[in-house]
């Protein structure tokens, strides 16, 4: 019999997760102070100098323009969240209940081969069928429309970040349907639930805690991208990641950047220790 | 038939493994010349924007001297310098930058070494300012040596500007432009051609009183409803190609160049308010090893040969430094010399436009910090 730490936790259970968590504390917990650290540090003559200065917080926390993205970075997040949540549940919803094992292995499947090739290629991509002079734009042009200005747009950043999340949100999703009781479902329909009744009060608060991590991968991949905003939002405004490498490319602030960076992981954290609260929260 | 050959296989006559055995033998033998002959190419880590150690750029060189060059690729000077910190002594043997740059390095005491004018062609130079070029030089003491330079001033889409209007910075703010100009993201380029706008071309527009400077944010910022969007290299290239802008901001024939040469309807000129000009030159690592060789390079690279490849290079086409090297440009590539004006006696010739006062080099802020600009370019970003 394998001899306890404490309460509940074994030996063999400790050995077992002493492996992540040795990896999060030196990939994670390490680099994450480090880069806290660096944040006091100074620059003097292009050069990083050790130090415990708070001047680079003051500064940067000072600036409208940190604010401006970083209010621009988070509702951008949150929406493309809210969108990609939206498009994706009826999908999720079809391949859950309406398609045969077969076909929704098959969807899944279809849905990793974009990860299989680079995102920077994928919104390369994009920016041939979403110019002005586009593949969409070309066939709206046939239907005697004027162009739809989306490159270099919030509507083509979203496309980037929806290119990014979507297939994830999905699976996710999809997993998480797909796991739930169908005789709950059933019973719901036998007691006269119609069936948005059945979806809203029954299929989604089951599927709540998939639902809202697919919903936190969206926000995390959105929140932090500099692609889509780069490449297909024109950097007008820029996000939080773009103000990053901009406080590099000049002067080698990256004590500076690492303040900008260090405010988008505290959010980032205290949106997903939200969220997963929320997820697990038991209903009264 | 098979059975035949099976055994063949199975049981090999003595002469074939007699043959074997000797072709085994040899290939045993051998193997130590072929990996001595290729431990004998020697690696010059070159520190570079990107392009520079391309093909095009160095293989006739690599053949002549059986070197390999290894480049690390930076955007920007910033890059270059967070690079060099970041990498141990040793790592690079040869730095290729901007002149501004080139005099932070200078500055830095410890980094290159100082070189000897007397290795390179001086008296060869096209024009007297690249034989005491700013940021070159130090207490008259060499430390980096010219070898490419190019114009920056109103890139634009043929189809939409005409000539006539792009020989202004006004252009970006005609109103047929609304949501059609773009910005190359780099602020000294983008404010330094708004500085020359505002009249500020003595001593430059990098050396502005702080009003000067206030005048130039506001014209700055008076611009923001035409911009379409910041680009880095690839983004200005795809932007003008698909006709997402129809004119730029702070970029040159170093861009719409390639385009040009791709048959995309678009070019650059210099205003005339003036242009600005980026130098780039070759440093060679104080901690490198292989002095000699990247010594080499360098002569080489102010070589004819090494002057019309630098011209015509792929990645991003510049001007020749030398006259001999223009004179090959213009026997070996008629139609590039033509095309970029480096032919005598036409008004857009690179060392006309310098002797004509047109030209301002390209250089850090000298009445304010670099931070200070590029805080308002962020500023300006997000207005």
């Amino acid at each position: 019999m394998a001899s306890k730490t404490s309460k509940g936790l074994t030996w063999y259970a400790a050995t077992w997760r002493l492996p992540n968590l040795v990896w999060q504390f030196l990939f994670f917990v390490v680099p994450l102070a480090f880069l806290f650290y660096l944040s006091f540090w100074l620059v003097r003559n292009y050069r990083m100098v050790p130090g415990f200065d708070s001047v680079n917080w003051v500064k940067m926390l000072s600036k409208d323009y940190f604010w401006d993205a970083y209010y621009f970075t988070f509702c951008m997040a949150l929406v493309a969240t809210v969108i990609t949540s939206c498009i994706a549940f009826p999908c999720s919803y079809g391949l859950a209940f309406k398609t045969s094992n077969a076909t929704r292995r098959w969807a899944i499947f279809f849905l990793i081969i974009p990860f299989f090739t680079s995102y920077l290629v994928r919104i390369y991509s994009w920016q041939v069928i979403l110019a002005e002079n586009g593949v969409i734009n070309a066939a709206l042009g046939y239907l005697g429309l004027n162009p739809f200005i989306m490159l270099n747009t919030v509507v083509g950043t979203l496309v980037g970040y929806l290119t990014l999340a979507l297939p994830l949100v999905v699976i996710l999703q999809t997993l998480s349907l797909s796991n739930i009781d169908r005789s709950l479902i059933g019973a719901a329909e036998n007691l006269g639930c119609g069936r948005l009744r059945v979806v809203f009060t029954v299929i989604i608060p089951l599927a709540k805690i998939g639902l809202i991590v697919g919903a936190v991968f969206c926000f995390i991949l959105s929140f932090g991208d500099f692609v889509s905003p780069y490449y297909l939002g024109g950097s007008k405004p820029p996000t939080l990641s773009i103000l990053i490498i901009d406080t590099t490319k000049s002067g080698q602030q990256w004590p500076r950047a690492a303040v900008v960076a260090v405010s988008m992981i505290l959010t980032l954290l205290v949106v997903a220790f939200a969220a997963v609260t929320a997820a697990y929260r038991k209903r009264t | 038939m098979l059975k035949k050959a099976k055994r063949q296989l199975i049981k090999p006559t003595r002469r074939k493994v007699l043959k074997l055995g000797m072709a085994a033998t040899g290939a045993a033998l051998f193997t130590p010349f072929i990996h001595r002959s290729w431990a004998n190419t020697v690696e010059i880590n070159m520190l570079s924007w990107y392009g520079l150690a391309e093909p095009d750029m160095v293989e006739e060189f690599e053949a002549q001297h059986n070197v390999k060059f290894k480049p690390k690729y930076y955007a920007g000077g910033d890059n270059m310098l967070a690079a060099l910190s970041q990498s141990p002594p040793g790592t690079f043997d040869i730095i290729h930058t901007d002149a501004e740059y080139a005099r932070i390095l200078i500055d830095r005491g410890d980094l290159i070494d100082e070189l000897n004018p007397s290795d390179y062609p001086y008296d060869d130079m096209l024009h007297d300012d690249f034989t005491k070029f700013p940021g070159h030089w130090k207490n008259g003491k060499l430390f980096s040596v010219i070898t490419r330079f190019g114009h920056l001033g109103v890139s634009y889409n043929k189809e939409h500007v005409s000539a006539e209007e792009a020989m202004s910075y006004n252009v970006f703010w005609n109103p047929k432009l609304k949501g059609k100009v773009g910005h190359f993201d780099w602020h000294l380029p983008s404010l330094g051609e708004i500085s020359l706008l505002n009249g500020n071309n003595n001593p430059g527009p990098f050396d502005i009183s702080a009003s000067a400077w206030g005048k130039v944010k506001e014209k700055t910022l008076s611009l923001k409803p035409q911009v379409k969007g910041f680009f880095d290299y690839g983004g200005t290239f795809s932007s003008l190609k698909n006709a997402e802008i129809w004119a730029c901001v702070g970029i040159g024939d170093w861009v719409t160049g390639v385009l040009e040469k791709d048959g995309a309807p678009v070019g650059s000129v210099v205003p005339k308010e003036g242009g600005i000009q980026w130098t780039e030159s070759y440093s060679i690592v104080s901690t490198s090893k292989k002095k000699d060789i990247a010594k080499k390079y360098i002569q080489y690279s102010l070589t004819p040969a090494g002057q019309v490849r630098s011209a015509g290079m792929k990645a991003y086409p510049a001007f020749a430094v030398t006259k001999s090297g223009m004179k090959a440009l213009q026997e070996q590539k008629p139609d590039e010399a033509k095309r970029t004006g480096q032919m005598p006696g036409v008004p857009n010739n690179p060392i006309t436009l310098i002797k004509e006062g047109r030209i301002h080099y390209r250089d850090i802020p000298q009445q304010q910090s670099l931070e200070e600009w590029n805080e308002f370019w962020s500023e300006y970003k997000n207005a």
